[in-house]
């Protein structure tokens, strides 16, 4: 049974049609690509997904329960974790707290006035195993403000991670990395590989091709293709439309 | 994780509220026994401003009707005190019960909102509420009504004005401890989340309507116990407490102090208050009329005082206090 | 309650509503799209009342009056915010809020200083001192002006707007601000032109108002309420918005307080209605507010964001 089916979905802004009739799944351990022109819609839809926007029809089913109406928050409880183009974290914070503040989100609720949060070992912990997972153990207690651009992409992982999600939703995590940090998001995103569910939007061809298990192709909004690596590289429709020609690449 | 070190802030706060506890006893001997009435004012507005500063400096939520609340609080205290109840704990349970109402229906229209539309829905609801009092000709309409007697608290009179006096004291130094509590507890920490980062926040799960509503009807009820120490300070209640002056009065009070500092607002509350009494007794005996000039017209020299530092300082007095420590991290 | 009555209350509803529009237009630009929290533009319909009576009191001729101070109320609004205000606007809305409440300090006292804190008369102008008789009710001639001049600025307000130039600059920037500034408009002279057009209206509307109003100090922040609530019912930043809903604001408010104290007397008791009567009316329109909010937070006509 899939994890994630995207059924018809349908976003109009006034006349421009953001998202055409999509239909989209995601397996069970699958890393799941989503490819196209710039403009095509990608952002879109994982806005879509998560919640943020709301479509004027279609259905979002994940893990068999329909979520189209639900609120993003709620998605986000239900195992939906994503990360933004623009990395979006907590600057005056140190990359510790905002890893606890993820965690917290998924430990029952805040309506708690007296404790003091920092030192809740339920939240800490799984926070700190976090960033080892991701890399960023030793920057910790640094204030997410002071750090490189590539750390806070790391951070957004770790945040993304900390609650343990069913799916997790990528919103173009190599955009604005040099090559060096892209290299080790990939590697960090391999080593993801079955553990969990990855939705990807991505530019980046060689991180794709490396690590997408099955590439749908957006342009204009609709799905053009849909399939793994070799049978995307091989069609025809795709090379027109957004691949260009191979050989003229290299 | 380790307890941080006490800091100069701290210090800065605890010196400044040996010198509040100690007031009542040094005004008269230093033959200014008006302090007492002077500090409990500094006080009151200092609480106010605390709850005030509870969802602008912590939540960043800009609301320009709070003084609506300490209204609540004041005419609370004046209309049971009308009717012959003067049970302080009986006038509490109502404040706050009718105060916890209030904020939650304003909070959920206001709160629907953000940014500029955020600020004149509050400000529009202040004024609903201030024409709903100057319309409450029984209890005083425009010039509002005194009020008999102080709240009774059973074992202590509060006629005495340096009872009065600790009693604030007291209730201040209290909500700040709580304060305290709450600015490091998992629900403070969800609060600074939302002020900072909202989208993320829900992205991560948080259903953030319902903590920025409960901080709102928080910073409230902190309000009214205010604007009750208020009505029992003046033995008036009048619509003037919760017009948009007042409301802008504890914005300043807040900037000044330094916005999402704890003690802040009470360190711009005591600025406010020193400089209108200075102002409007002034007589140094400046040529030209100025003294006239300046008593009279002292509001317009706050004004400018006010534009002046907003165009220059950013992070207010004792906020910089806090940059300094924040910069050594 | 009669068909006069009725009509007599319509109209002075409309009228409130011309005067509302006429300050909510300037301002819910400014709101909209240098998104500055400006409260201090009740302070200028008050100068543009106080130049007037003053020039009026000189030379006893509401037209020289009005011409001198709808431009002078131009004048300062644009010296305001050159010198200070334009440095707020990219400062966070509680700086622009304070700032704005230091400046409506300083405006009620000078015009305390300079004319004191009694009221100040302007008188309605001779030529307009009638009554027009309406369903054989006479109805103030000066009043029907008002209206006039409402609908011939909101006219030439709809052609600024949609059918000039500066129109299409000042609604893309209303759009999309940071776009229209990539496409090398000149934003800070349409800022300044926004907040001088604001201005001037808001002069206008203290010129018409002071011999309907008493021109005092602190006169502005009385209606500035009643325009924040037009702004937000309208939508921030929609002109479109502003005049149905300053319409509505000013119809509601006028009739509410004319008719639902006598309302409230059929079906309730007669103290309870006294009591409660007024106080509900003076709410009403705070109560509308809320229920748009409530359906469509951001407002009935609201701009359209790229």
């Amino acid at each position: 049974m899939s994890l994630l089916v995207v059924s018809q979905l349908l976003k109009t802004y006034g006349g421009l049609i953001a998202t055409d009739h999509l239909d989209l799944a995601v397996e069970p351990g699958e890393i799941h690509a989503v490819i196209g022109p710039n403009g095509a819609g990608k952002t879109t839809l994982i806005n879509q997904i998560s919640g943020e926007t709301r479509p004027n029809a279609g259905r979002i089913v994940f893990d068999a329960q329909d979520i189209t109406r639900e609120p993003a928050y709620r998605r986000s409880l239900l195992g939906l974790s994503r990360s933004f183009q623009i990395t979006s974290v907590f600057p005056e914070l140190t990359v510790l707290q905002n890893v606890a503040m993820a965690a917290q989100a998924h430990a029952g609720h805040s309506f708690s006035f007296w404790s003091p949060a920092a030192a809740e070992r339920s939240l800490t912990e799984p926070a700190a195993a976090a960033l080892d997972q991701v890399g960023l153990a030793q920057r910790a207690g640094t204030r997410v403000a002071n750090l490189a651009h590539g750390e806070q992409r790391q951070l957004e992982f770790a945040m993304a991670l900390v609650s343990r999600p069913k799916l997790l939703l990528l919103d173009e995590p190599m955009a604005g990395m040099s090559k060096h940090e892209a290299e080790g998001i990939v590697a960090l995103l391999a080593s993801l590989k079955r553990s969990y569910s990855i939705l990807l939007i991505e530019h980046d061809m060689d991180a794709v091709f490396a690590l997408a298990d099955r590439i749908t192709v957006l342009v204009y909004g609709r799905a053009i293709a849909c399939g793994s690596a070799d049978e995307i590289r091989a069609n025809s429709q795709v090379r027109d439309a957004y691949l260009g020609d191979e050989d003229a690449e290299a | 994780m380790a307890r941080q070190p006490l800091s100069l802030r701290f210090w800065f706060a605890a010196a400044f509220s040996l010198l509040l506890a100690l007031v009542p006893i040094l005004a008269p001997l230093i033959g200014q026994p008006h302090y007492v009435t002077m500090f409990s004012r500094i006080m009151i507005f200092g609480l106010a401003a605390v709850g005030l500063n509870f969802i602008l400096g912590f939540g960043g939520l800009v609301s320009f009707g709070h003084a609506l609340y300490v209204g609540l609080g004041a005419y609370a205290v004046g209309i049971m005190s009308f009717h012959g109840i003067t049970n302080a704990w009986a006038q509490l349970a109502a404040a706050l019960s009718v105060g916890a109402v209030a904020a939650v229906l304003i909070g959920l229209v206001c709160l629907r909102t953000s940014g500029l539309a955020f600020i004149m829905i509050t400000l529009a609801f202040t004024q609903m509420v201030y024409f709903l009092a100057v319309s409450l000709t029984q209890y005083g309409g425009d010039d509002g009504m005194p009020i008999p007697a102080r709240s009774d608290l059973g074992l202590l009179s509060l006629d005495h004005g340096a009872v009065l006096y600790y009693l604030i004291f007291a209730v201040l130094m209290l909500i700040l401890y709580v304060a305290h509590r709450v600015v490091h507890s998992r629900f403070g920490v969800v609060l600074s989340g939302c002020k900072s980062n909202e989208r993320r926040m829900i992205a991560l799960g948080f259903p953030t309507l319902r903590y920025k509503l409960s901080a709102y009807v928080i910073s409230a009820l902190i309000c009214v116990i205010a604007g009750m120490l208020l009505a029992n300070l003046t033995r008036y209640t009048a619509p003037a407490y919760l017009n948009w002056v007042a409301s802008g009065d504890l914005i300043v009070m807040v900037v000044f102090g330094g916005v999402g500092t704890l003690f802040g607002p009470v360190v711009g509350s005591a600025a406010l208050v020193i400089v209108e009494e200075a102002l409007s007794s002034f007589s140094l005996g400046l040529p030209w009329g100025m003294d006239d000039l300046i008593s009279t017209h002292w509001l317009g020299l706050l004004g400018i005082f006010i534009l002046v530092v907003v165009l220059q300082l950013k992070r207010g007095l004792y906020g910089a206090l806090v940059a300094r420590e924040q910069g050594s991290n | 309650m009669t068909w006069g009555l009725f009509f007599t209350q319509a109209l002075n509803g409309l009228q409130l509503g011309v005067l509302l529009f006429l300050l909510s237009a300037g301002l819910t630009l400014v709101f909209g799209i240098m998104n500055f929290a400006n409260f201090s533009h009740g302070s200028l319909y008050m100068m543009g009342a106080y130049f007037a009576a003053a020039v009026y009191g000189w030379c006893g001729s509401f037209l020289v009056a009005g011409l001198v101070a709808v431009p002078a109320t131009l004048l300062l609004g644009v010296i305001v915010e050159r010198v200070a205000l334009s440095r707020l606007y990219q400062r966070n809305h509680l700086d622009q809020v304070l700032a704005t409440f230091g400046l409506i300090l300083v405006f009620n006292e000078v015009v305390r200083y300079i004319w004191g804190p009694a009221p100040v008369y302007l008188n309605v102008p001779e030529a307009l001192s009638g009554t027009v008789d309406l369903f054989s009710l006479p109805y103030p001639a000066y009043r029907f002006a008002i209206i006039g001049v409402g609908l011939v600025v909101g006219a030439g307000l709809y052609l600024l707007i949609h059918r000039t130039r500066v129109g299409m600059l000042i609604r893309a920037g209303a759009a999309n601000g940071t776009m229209a500034a990539a496409l090398g408009v000149n934003i800070p002279l349409l800022n300044t032109l926004v907040f001088g057009l604001g201005a001037a209206l808001a002069g206008l509307a203290g010129l018409m108002a002071g011999p309907v109003f008493a021109v005092r100090p602190g006169m502005g922040e009385s209606i500035l309420v009643l325009a924040l609530v037009v702004i937000i019912t309208g939508g921030i930043g929609s002109i479109r918005g502003a005049v149905y809903s300053a319409l509505i604001v000013g119809v509601v408010d006028t009739a509410g307080r004319a008719f639902l104290p006598g309302i409230l007397r059929e079906f309730l008791d007669r103290s309870v209605a006294q009591a409660v009567g007024p106080a509900v009316a003076s709410m009403l329109i705070y109560l509308l507010m809320a229920v748009v909010l409530a359906f469509r937070p951001q407002g009935l006509f609201p701009v359209r964001h790229g």
